[in-house]
């Protein structure tokens, strides 16, 4: 019973199931199998929909993310920046391809389609902290301070 | 001088971004060591994003605006102006600013000025005086007939008569309706709904209080995007505010108007911005659009009539009823009334979040007020709409901003996201970088969207690899029209825009990455090429330090050398260098150096 208190907070409706997804990942960190089943259970929705309700959306994660969770913008401001010379220091810098975890649990890198902060494009976040103005060097100093 | 009364920190998402937080703490320590008494207050957007993070200074003499501050410079502006009282004139914006000076500010009047999370702010600035206006003297139809006088359209991107969409909603069939807000911002490129709703969400809410009245809603949904999440914290403040004063809730403000405001966040899915799939997604389902007519009017949330607009759509709406439709509908065009915001990024010099008159040209926004290109290269496109939208050229810079010349242009007015290129954009890559977008947002219900966009992607990609064939050009043609005709929904209709706009006004850099293989932005990394400059170059292995596959290599003091079959293009080694000495090729000299099976296998050995 991983997220059956989590899911509890809310009614049985439909209409609650984006939020009840977000509330376990918000606690959990990704939705497991185990939190689907228990939906599935709560909703009487059979699991398939809330599996397809969950891929759907790319917010949803379904393996554990990375203690730091590295998002770069590739939004179009931070495109015509030079923000893909930057993800691909990332994905050298931290040896893995976006979408992906690093082996010791310590960095997940994604890329998001626009977080909003255009005037000080390129932009990433980590754990949800904004770097603007980003350079190659500073993306990697960053890298290397939290891997320190 | 007269005394600082107050300090007031922008803390929207660039503000804190760019280190506003910082500023605010040392505002607070400095003023704090030196036992003074002055309050530091905070405020949303102050809209000059460039120069964030910005700080306004009140006294009773007037207002100081300063930009580009840091912990440091902050500890300087209260040892100046608060305790010596003089301003520190090379920190200070001036008044005269033309960022500032040329805007006309009807829905952002109270971003950067009021403290968004002070309800008290928001009422001292007329707030909730046009829903009590409303409640006390007017009908729902006279609610509409002031809208329609206006001549407000939807700011969402499509431009549809906000009042006659209301006035469909009011005479679809008796009970239960429902309001929504559409704060969905997908267009990458576009912020204008965040910092609205971070720096005046109860102008939003009230607003939709109106469009509710004249409907007949008594509920609503704000379905927000969940990367916003200051935007999310701020509403629901504002939310549990207004209820706390009976301005939201039950029997507002003592008439029989009962209204509830919840608050959805997204999922992250593009195309959740269309409106059937927007409601799909606030049921609780996967957001895929559905066949229109019904209209949400007739059929929307839960099968009962519904009214959607976008947040800057209901931002607009307190303003009419203080102020009258017919007082609004005299700033603007013809067909397009009022003012609209933009969110100007890319390679602008002044970027930001701006409000300006409809009708002015696109070359008074980004040359007047974004004060033109940074670095002082050269224009060479703007784009608007994001991936509905299109590419304009420098020759069309004269342009109105009003929805139907901007969609004369092939390009759309959009939600407001207005992203500026320069000459070292290639204008194939954007079409690509749309297309990859548009592609992996398609939701997969309708055939051409899903597959026709991916053929499409295939062939730019192909361009952009050096493979292009001139039939290519006809293909993206074909298929950007059967695409839009055979997509249900303004995702697939409008996802050829950036491909066709590009295509009609840059044609001849398409002709070239095909015929000559050149780029002339020298961006399409398998069209360019790294050369030492053997002259300029001092050996100083900056280059070879940067280069993640040994391509670039020397020793210190004697010319370097970039080793073409293992260079992949990334230019690290170009920024690296301080001396100018490395110079990319494209189209037959770059064609020159790159290395051939036997120069390959040489290189390889070495």
């Amino acid at each position: 019973m991983v997220a059956t208190e989590t899911i509890r907070r809310y009614p049985p409706s439909r209409d609650y199931l984006i939020p009840m997804l977000q509330a376990v990942q918000e606690e959990q960190g990704y939705i497991s199998r185990e939190s689907i089943c228990e939906i599935s259970d709560y909703l009487s929705l059979p699991e398939s929909k809330i599996f397809g309700v969950a891929t759907f959306y790319n917010q949803f994660r379904l393996s554990p993310p990375g203690k730091y969770q590295v998002a770069i913008c590739r939004g179009t401001a931070c495109h015509v920046k030079g923000s893909f010379n930057l993800l691909e220091t990332l994905q050298r810098e931290l040896g893995i391809e976006a979408g992906a975890t690093t082996r010791d649990g310590l960095f997940s890198l994604e890329t998001v389609a626009c977080i909003g902060a255009c005037s000080i494009a390129p932009v990433m976040t980590v754990n949800g902290e904004f770097y603007g103005r980003l350079e190659k060097k500073t993306v990697e100093k960053t890298i290397r301070e939290l891997r320190a | 001088m007269s005394a600082v009364t107050e300090l007031v920190v922008g803390l929207g998402s660039c503000g804190i971004a760019a280190g506003a937080r910082q500023v605010h703490e040392a505002l607070l320590a400095e003023l704090a060591a030196r036992g003074l008494k002055v309050p530091v207050t905070s405020t949303g957007c102050i809209g000059a994003c460039h120069r964030e993070p910005l700080v306004e200074v009140r006294t009773a003499g007037g207002r100081f605006l300063y930009g580009d501050l840091d912990a440091g410079k902050a500890r300087q502006l209260v040892e100046a102006h608060v305790v010596g009282g003089s301003p520190v004139q090379e920190l200070l914006i001036p008044e005269d600013y033309p960022y500032l000076a040329r805007q006309r500010k009807i829905v952002l009047a109270n971003c950067g000025v009021i403290d968004p999370e002070s309800l008290e702010d928001y009422l001292a600035a007329e707030g909730y005086q046009a829903l009590r206006k409303v409640l006390t003297s007017l009908t729902p139809e006279q609610v509409i007939a002031e809208v329609q006088t206006s001549g407000l359209r939807g700011r969402g991107g499509a431009g549809f008569s906000t009042g006659l969409k209301w006035s469909l909603a009011r005479s679809s069939r008796p009970g239960k309706r429902y309001l929504v807000c559409n704060a969905d911002e997908g267009d990458p490129g576009a912020f204008m709904d965040r910092s609205l709703l971070e720096s005046d969400p109860h102008a939003v809410l009230e607003g939709m209080a109106i469009a509710a009245y004249a409907i007949g809603a008594d509920e609503a949904y704000m379905y927000v995007r969940a990367e916003y999440p200051l935007a999310i914290k701020r509403l629901e403040i504002a939310i549990q505010q207004a209820k706390q004063k009976k301005l939201l809730g039950t029997r507002i403000m003592g008439s029989d108007f009962s209204f509830e405001i919840h608050v959805k966040e997204g999922a992250g899915a593009f195309v959740c911005g269309e409106e059937t799939a927007l409601m799909s997604s606030i049921e609780g389902k996967r957001g895929m659009p559905t066949l229109r007519p019904p209209f949400p009017a007739e059929r929307g949330l839960w099968g009962a009539p519904t009214n959607i607009n976008n947040v800057e759509t209901y931002g607009n709406v307190p303003y009419i009823l203080r102020r009258g439709g017919a007082e609004y509908a005299k700033l603007g065009t013809a067909k397009s009334k009022g003012t609209k915001v933009f969110a100007l990024a890319g390679k602008i010099k002044h970027g930001g979040m701006i409000e300006v008159p409809m009708g002015i040209t696109l070359r008074e926004v980004i040359f007047g007020v974004g004060g033109g290109i940074a670095g002082d290269k050269k224009f060479k496109a703007v784009q608007l709409g994001g991936p509905s939208g299109g590419c304009i050229p420098e020759s069309l810079l004269e342009v109105q901003v009003d929805y139907d010349s901007l969609t004369a242009t092939g390009a759309i007015m959009g939600s407001g996201g207005m992203v500026v290129m320069d000459e070292s954009t290639c204008m194939v890559d954007v079409a690509r970088y749309f297309l990859s977008f548009t592609q992996s947002e398609s939701c997969g219900k309708c055939t051409f969207c899903r597959i026709g966009t991916k053929r499409m992607l295939e062939t730019l990609e192909r361009i952009c690899g050096g493979q292009g064939r001139m039939s290519d050009i006809d293909l993206l043609q074909e298929l950007a029209l059967k695409v839009r005709l055979a997509s249900l929904c303004g995702l697939g209709q409008t996802a050829p825009n950036p491909v066709l706009t590009t295509l009609r006004y840059f044609q001849e850099e398409y002709e070239e990455h095909i015929r000559e293989k050149r780029c002339r932005a020298k961006q399409c990394r398998a069209l360019i090429r790294y050369r030492v400059i053997p002259e300029t170059c001092t050996g100083c292995l900056a280059c070879a330090k940067a280069c993640p596959t040994q391509a670039a290599v020397g020793e210190r003091k004697k010319v370097h050398t970039i080793i073409q079959d293992k260079c992949i293009q990334c230019g690290l080694c170009f920024q690296a260098c301080r001396f100018d000495a490395i110079e990319v090729l494209t189209g037959p000299e770059a064609a020159a150096v790159a290395p051939t099976d036997a120069g390959a296998a040489e290189g390889g050995a070495a």
